[in-house]
């Protein structure tokens, strides 16, 4: 059997040990070789995100037991982590079972759901943690059968030598664990994978369709309280008063108080933006009681002004002013406008971008506007916590619990050993999860009323005060010669708080002079991670921006994409191109080819393409359109994905199928507005969610088959589904849609 | 508060509740049933979906005095052996991502393969635009309706 060879990374360690009643226990621990290149420092990861432990447990009956270490919420891992745990294991995948682990970094490692980034950071330590254990088991046989321990082979959890002797790995469990742990491994090559590359179902799919209480919300203990929050009526308000008086006379309400999330001088980290600082809770037996008695309170706001925040996360500390007006999205339209006429930071530039656009045969220059858009969990935020003054136990959905921990220790005054994170299955998360807040407040709420408390909100809360993806804007010009090269490229982005720009992305690199730009407003509207949110604003803008340039340029779009991509790989423009030319015009290619793009057979659909690359993994989609009851509608798709080796066929195309009708809904239907600081959209009445009846009905997702080291999917194929929907828009319309969500009724007075 | 019994899942729960309670909330929060989940509290989203009297509800805006002497059926009794057609054709096609959704995505979906044992798919986007799947499980849901049916008529079982 041909084998990567492999040596544990220097700082690698790994333990093992016998369990209580037999069997082995492996814990592992690495801090793995993860270049700079992976740019962690753009997550706001610390190097420690690579540390990893893995949990093995071999029972002597060969059941084996793997740890997920990183939070579920859909993207899969907790089947495809463990696949790789039991590909180098070599283990029977019927007899593996999977738990998800609690929040212990020690243990198992940085536990971050999100960046797409699970699959591409556990990958090479997962498979060693198994390759290691199996070298064990192999050792402790020969051992007992005084035999070489190369001459002990394995097969799916049975050890084997020529003599005739066998025994399972349960058998061996016990002896194996107080075998040396190696140093040196051998790992499979994808031609050899059993397990990985297979398709395997979700490993917790029968406690799904028998409606186990796996979530957030479903979680309880005898005496829990529910509490709920309630807001200020609009972004840039605060609490003034309250008069609880009716509201506590209502049935089953024990407190109603004031609860101050962060003190003055609280040094916020990474992930703990929040919405409103001074919270007004309302704590009762039950759900049904406090959301009752909630419409009771009496409260009076008032403008908040300008908050000073000290952010100590990502990015150094630093002090930031949160602006106190309350902002409306007709007045964010015109900020944008005046910003983006004025001077912005230079963030690229290559060539004489000026020169080669005075001196253009044709200049083309479009603006792209992209609304706020909330995520829309289906399980809204919530968190369960049991807060004594010697410990903490906290429970719920949660994407980055190592991130939450400090903070939650600062505003308890605890110590990190005497906080508990559980992390149940969240019900959605798109980035949302990351934020931490709706956790510190349940806690801070137990500690008030001391008792267990489950925090809950309701859909209006989650909706009406989110952490949205950002309100974004770019202009993007283009420098045609008399012989339709394009020779200049230039972008100037903005947002609300923050520009959508990723200067050293495509098509920098395939062209001579370029320019990117970039400027931001500040605004005390909430934002954070969405199902990568620049990239997804990007991508439908820089997707239909290109479409329109190969237009003009008298050019297919596939064939004039893969022209900048040619010169990109033979004579790239700059040193710093953050994409592999070769895998990008790959999923264009192959998208071109399984499409039958151009070719007869296609008549009746309206055709869109677009391509993108973020997070590691590159995509490609062809998008096909019709009329139907006179309004646009996505019939059938084309999906053409890089992510290297595919973990899980099956449930890897489900997550790019869900992405395909997740940027058809929010490309044709997303859009959170506000009026004087209030947030317009309140639940799905009026904030339009993508339904069975509008998802295409065919989806087919094909795959590059390579052996790179796999990448994730969690986010790149969202983005290039809105480019592709603008682009078939265009072929059925006859008319460019600059604004997201692409519609035709005139704007709202929003 | 008024005392209430219900009959969920073949089993009667004696309670004390408000009448004007969601049917939602005394399922969850008085039965302990978790299954059937809370999404939108207004009729938009499916979530909440359970069967009374074999009809299709909305837990989440169905007062739990209108199912008193009638039966309720959740998600934890669509059957006793998690092998309804609906919950074989889910397993099977492996619909859910986050997994949030289906409690309701199922009951809506056996409803409409007891009305409509051969559902086209135009029968599936009129009987399922009423349950928002987030994750954008759509086809596999539709797919796992017609797989559902083909077991049904194999089993004979009805939901």
């Amino acid at each position: 059997m041909e084998k990567d060879k492999t040596a544990l990374s220097r700082r690698s360690f790994l333990k093992a040990s016998i369990l209580s009643g037999g069997g082995m226990m492996l814990t592992v621990s690495w801090l793995s070789s993860f270049k700079s290149a992976d740019k962690t420092e753009a997550l706001g990861l610390t190097e420690n995100w690579a540390t990893l432990n893995g949990y093995i447990h071999i029972l002597p009956n060969n059941q084996v037991k793997l740890i997920c270490p990183n939070p579920e919420f859909g993207q899969n891992v907790m089947t495809s982590l463990p696949m790789m745990l039991a590909e180098e294991l070599d283990v029977d995948w019927k007899n593996v079972s999977v738990e998800m682990g609690p929040h212990d970094q020690a243990k198992l490692g940085a536990q971050f759901t999100g960046g797409s980034n699970s699959v591409r950071m556990y990958w090479k330590p997962l498979r060693e943690a198994g390759a290691a254990a199996r070298q064990m088991l192999r050792e402790a046989a020969a051992q007992a059968w005084n035999v070489p321990a190369a001459e002990v082979t394995t097969k799916a959890g049975i050890l084997s030598h020529p003599s005739g002797k066998s025994a399972s790995y349960g058998d061996m469990a016990s002896k194996a664990a107080i075998i040396p742990v190696p140093k040196d491994l051998e790992l499979k090559v994808p031609k050899d994978f059993n397990i990985v590359s297979k398709s395997k179902k979700n490993v917790e799919i029968k406690k799904i369709t028998s409606g186990k209480p796996l979530f957030g919300l479903d979680y309880s203990v005898e005496g829990m309280l529910i509490a709920m929050i309630q807001h200020p009526p609009a972004f840039g308000m605060k609490l003034k008063s309250f008069d609880a008086a009716e509201a506590l006379k209502m049935p089953g309400i024990i407190d109603v108080f004031i609860l101050k999330l962060y003190a003055d001088d609280f040094e916020q980290g990474g992930f703990d933006t929040r919405t409103f600082n001074d919270l007004l809770v309302i704590v009762g037996n039950s759900t049904w009681e406090v959301m009752k008695a909630r419409k009771k309170l009496v409260a009076q706001w008032e403008a908040s002004g300008d908050l000073k925040d000290t952010i100590a996360g990502r990015g150094g500390k630093r002090e930031v002013t949160i602006p106190g007006a309350l902002e409306s999205t007709t007045t964010h339209m015109q900020q944008m406008k005046e910003y983006a006429a004025k001077p912005a930071q230079q963030l690229r530039r290559d060539g004489d971008p000026e020169a080669a656009f005075r001196t253009a045969d044709q200049v083309i220059e479009r603006t792209y506007n992209g609304p706020f858009l909330a995520h829309n969990c289906m399980e809204p935020m919530n968190f369960f916590a049991h807060v004594t003054d010697e410990k903490a136990l906290v429970a719920g959905p949660l994407q980055a619990p190592g991130w939450s921990e400090p903070t939650l220790a600062k505003l308890l005054n605890l110590p990190a050993d005497k906080i508990e994170i559980q992390m149940t299955r969240m019900g959605g998360g798109f980035g949302r999860r990351a934020y931490g807040h709706y956790l510190y407040e349940a806690a801070l709420i137990s500690r008030k009323v001391k008792a267990p408390v489950k925090l809950m909100y309701t859909r209006e809360d989650d909706m009406t005060y989110g952490i949205y993806r950002p309100m974004y804007t770019a202009t993007y010009r283009a420098a045609l010669d008399a012989n339709k090269n394009l020779i200049a490229f230039h972008v100037k982005g903005g947002g609300i708080p923050e520009h959508p720009i990723h200067a050293n992305r495509f098509p920098a690199g395939a062209v001579e002079n370029y320019l990117a730009e970039g400027w931001q407003i500040a605004s005390n509207i909430t934002i954070g991670a969405f199902r990568a949110p620049r990239s997804n604003f990007n991508a439908a803008a820089e997707q239909s921006f290109l479409d329109e340039v190969a237009e003009a340029a008298g050019k297919d779009p596939i064939a004039f994409r893969l022209e900048l991509l040619k010169r990109a790989k033979e004579k790239p423009v700059g040193e710093n191109n953050d994409y592999d030319a070769d895998r990008y015009a790959g999923v264009l290619e192959l998208v071109r080819d399984k499409s039958n793009w151009n070719k007869p057979g296609n008549e009746k659909y309206n055709r869109g393409v677009a391509a993108y690359f973020c997070h590691n993994s590159y995509a490609a989609h062809v998008v096909d359109m019709v009329t139907r009851d006179g309004q646009p509608y996505v019939a059938r798709v084309f999906s053409a994905m890089d992510c290297g080796i595919v973990i899980n066929p099956n449930a890897a195309t489900n997550m790019v199928q869900g992405a395909v009708v997740d940027g058809i809904g929010n490309a044709l239907y997303g859009q959170l507005t506000h009026k004087d600081g209030a947030t317009q959209q309140s639940n799905f009445h009026n904030y339009r969610m993508i339904r069975m009846n509008e998802a295409p009905k065919s989806i087919e997702v094909y795959f590059v088959q390579n052996e790179m080291d796999p990448t994730g999917l969690g986010e790149p194929p969202f983005p290039p589904v809105f480019g592709a929907v603008a682009n078939a828009l265009y072929k059925m319309k006859g008319k460019r849609y600059y604004n997201q969500p692409f519609k035709d009724e005139p704007e709202k007075s929003i | 508060m008024a005392k209430i019994t219900l009959n969920i899942n073949k089993k009667d729960y004696p309670l004390e509740a408000d009448p004007q309670m969601p049917l939602l909330w005394a399922i969850r929060d008085l039965a302990g049933l978790k299954g059937t989940k809370y999404g939108c509290g207004m009729a938009q989203c499916g979530a909440c979906v359970v069967h009374l009297d074999g009809a299709a509800i909305r837990s989440c805006v169905t007062q739990v005095s209108r199912a008193a002497g009638k039966k309720v059926v959740t998600i934890e009794g669509l059957s006793e052996t998690n092998s309804h057609p609906v919950q074989k054709a889910w397993q099977e096609i492996d619909v859910p991502q986050c997994g949030y959704c289906h409690s309701g995505q199922m009951m809506s979906a056996a409803v409409l393969l007891r009305e409509k044992p051969n559902p086209t798919d135009q029968d599936i986007d009129d009987a399922m635009a009423g349950n928002i799947c987030r994750c954008g499980t759509y086809l596999r849901i539709r797919e796992a309706i017609h797989t559902a049916a083909e077991l049904q008529k194999k089993t004979g079982t009805k939901g």
